[in-house]
């Protein structure tokens, strides 16, 4: 509360990160395989586990860019 | 002896021992809750909402417990064992649902905050003047919550199954009804504190469980390359569709959008993001909650390990897999791959990670019934005090409707009513989250919308069995999707397409907004 007006509002282009995220995942096509493997994983699985930390940091980089 | 039942899995008294010393103490915990940052329990906001003042670490283990829950942790890893890689399709929804924690709720706990709104009904009501539907928004809320609770009941219910205390009769349900009045108690007296307090003990244990098994049963089976070699190849990955079908990519992309689309609207969700203490802390929490998400995905894979390790062929498991069916996946994995003292260790996580969604569920949906339902409709101007005493009363229905459904009603019917309730729950999406953007819509518009969208999603629902996936054809070309994907967009052209005219028809008296737009920044 109380402070001051951000660049928030509105659109930013930090916000295309969140875009990349849906634009990739809802794309089984591109990570429905097994290989290459990573640790005995498939690909299919490793991948989305690694967006899961791709998607956390984008997170965190639009907060910083925007408060 | 009524727990000496032959036909399940034998009694594990260590185990039994530790779960009822871990259950014993969130139960007190639950109840001190009520002294913590103290706060006067007869004001629904201090009972409903914990006073809006949980900070990003509080906020942090309530919304986890409500996304991540217990029936969670048992039924994607359930669903893994039993079609392979589609449960995954839980790591890209709970990737998609935290661009939408970071924009959309700040909005909404800010209006909330400044107009003193608890429920997304309360904001409806505001935004659009319209208590109809905000009516339309609390009951969907409340009934697609109901089977929600008993799903949470139902996890309980397996680890005690897992723990061999079974019976026959009325002792079978015995140890289920107790921890169901312990949590009815706590909630009444404590309110949100209760959750919020227990889901610190609870987060501990799971992360516990969940990081210790990812290290011993993998070891113990040889390694991810054995684990993954003993999945069915038609298990392993999606379907690839065949010609004229988007097949069974469609499906599991809209299955992930509509479940992200979905898990804000739910009133148990809504209630912790606005127990927060500012939308800082929210958004905050939208780059810290996927914590839970890596957890979830690497529990999704338990499912395989026990492919690996065969037990559902093993003659120790063959009771409680009759029982409990594949919901009995990880309950079995963890019998087998830890010593009794840490199997009761991760079977109370299981059932602790229950009461606290079971506990903000309950809270909410009373919630909803107190302020967008009685208050509105039979008793308009309660004390403070009165209304949360309503509140309260409310929470106790709530869990006893719920407890009902899991002792009377099959199992199976429960969750298929929960996947209804995706269903319903995300036609509130147009007048909740898109109403913390814009009044462009008429509220009978939304309205109308609305019952488009239930009375669709329901027949679309019945017509396919129960199964989430609907099959659309369109010139030929066969997208299977998520049903609640489509039935909200169907509702959102309904609500579109009758906003002019039904403005044309109402004139400017008709509208009104009780927020403005700073009610909805920082």
């Amino acid at each position: 509360m109380g402070k001051k007006p951000r660049k928030r509002d509105g659109w930013s282009w930090w916000y295309a990160l969140f875009a990349l995220q849906y634009a990739v995942l809802l794309w089984p096509a591109l990570y429905n395989r097994v290989e290459p493997r990573l640790f005995g994983m498939p690909f299919f699985y490793w991948f989305q586990l690694l967006w899961v930390v791709l998607g956390a940091l984008s997170t965190a980089v639009v907060y910083l860019a925007l408060g | 002896m009524p727990w000496a039942d032959r036909a399940g899995p034998p009694l594990d008294r260590v185990a039994l021992a530790i779960f009822v010393a871990l259950f014993g103490l969130v139960s007190v915990i639950g109840f001190a809750a009520a002294r913590w940052r103290r706060g006067d329990l007869d004001l629904l906001h201090e009972w409903g909402l914990g006073g809006r003042r949980f900070g990003t670490l509080i906020t942090w283990f309530l919304v986890g417990g409500d996304i991540y829950t217990a029936y969670t942790f048992i039924a994607v890893p359930a669903l893994a064992f039993g079609a392979g890689a589609v449960a995954f399709f839980a790591v890209p929804f709970t990737i998609l649902v935290y661009p939408l924690l970071y924009l959309v709720l700040p909005r909404l706990w800010h209006v909330c905050h400044r107009r003193r709104y608890i429920t997304a009904g309360d904001f409806v009501r505001g935004r659009f003047a319209n208590r109809w539907l905000a009516l339309a928004v609390a009951l969907t809320g409340i009934v697609a919550t109901m089977p929600y609770i008993a799903l949470q009941l139902l996890g309980i219910q397996v680890v005690l199954g897992a723990l061999g205390v079974s019976g026959t009769g009325a002792a079978a349900d015995a140890p289920l009804l107790i921890a169901f009045l312990v949590l009815a108690a706590f909630t009444y007296s404590s309110g949100l504190r209760a959750p919020a307090s227990i889901a610190i003990v609870k987060d501990v244990l799971i992360y516990v469980t969940a990081i210790a098994a990812v290290i011993v049963v993998p070891a113990e089976l040889g390694g991810f390359g054995r684990i993954f070699a003993a999945v069915p190849p038609a298990k392993l990955l999606l379907a690839v569709p065949g010609p004229h079908t988007t097949g069974a990519y469609s499906a599991y992309a809209t299955l992930a959008l509509g479940s992200a689309l979905a898990q804000f609207l739910y009133p148990h969700s809504l209630t912790g993001a606005l127990s927060a203490s500012s939308g800082r802390a929210l958004r905050r929490n939208a780059a810290l909650l996927p914590a839970y998400s890596l957890m979830l995905g690497l529990l999704a894979l338990f499912g395989y390990f026990v492919i690996a390790a065969g037990l559902d062929k093993l003659p120790r498991y063959a009771a409680g897999f009759r029982q409990f069916g594949n919901n009995f996946a990880v309950p079995a994995l963890f019998l087998h791959s830890f010593p009794s003292w840490f199997v009761g260790i991760a079977f109370a996580a299981i059932a602790i990670g229950a009461l606290v969604p079971a506990a903000i569920m309950s809270i909410a949906a009373a919630n909803l019934y107190t302020r967008n339902v009685h208050r509105e409709f039979f008793e308009s101007s309660p004390t403070e005090r009165r209304e949360s005493q309503i509140a309260k009363r409310a929470s106790l229905l709530v869990k006893f409707g719920a407890l009902a459904f899991i002792v009377v009603v099959p199992t199976q019917y429960a969750i298929q009513l929960q996947l209804l309730g995706g269903i319903w729950m995300i036609q509130t999406l147009p007048a909740v989250m898109i109403g913390a953007y814009t009044r462009w819509f008429n509220p009978w518009a939304l309205l109308a919308g609305w019952a488009v969208g239930i009375a669709a999603g329901t027949s679309m629902a019945v017509a396919t069995h129960l199964t989430p996936s609907f099959p659309l054809v369109l010139g030929g070309y066969t997208i299977p999707g998520y049903t609640a994907v489509y039935t909200v967009i169907l509702n959102l052209l309904t609500a579109a397409l009758l906003t002019p005219a039904l403005d044309a028809l109402g004139g400017p008296a008709a509208r009104a907004d009780e927020t403005c737009a700073a009610d909805y920044r920082d």
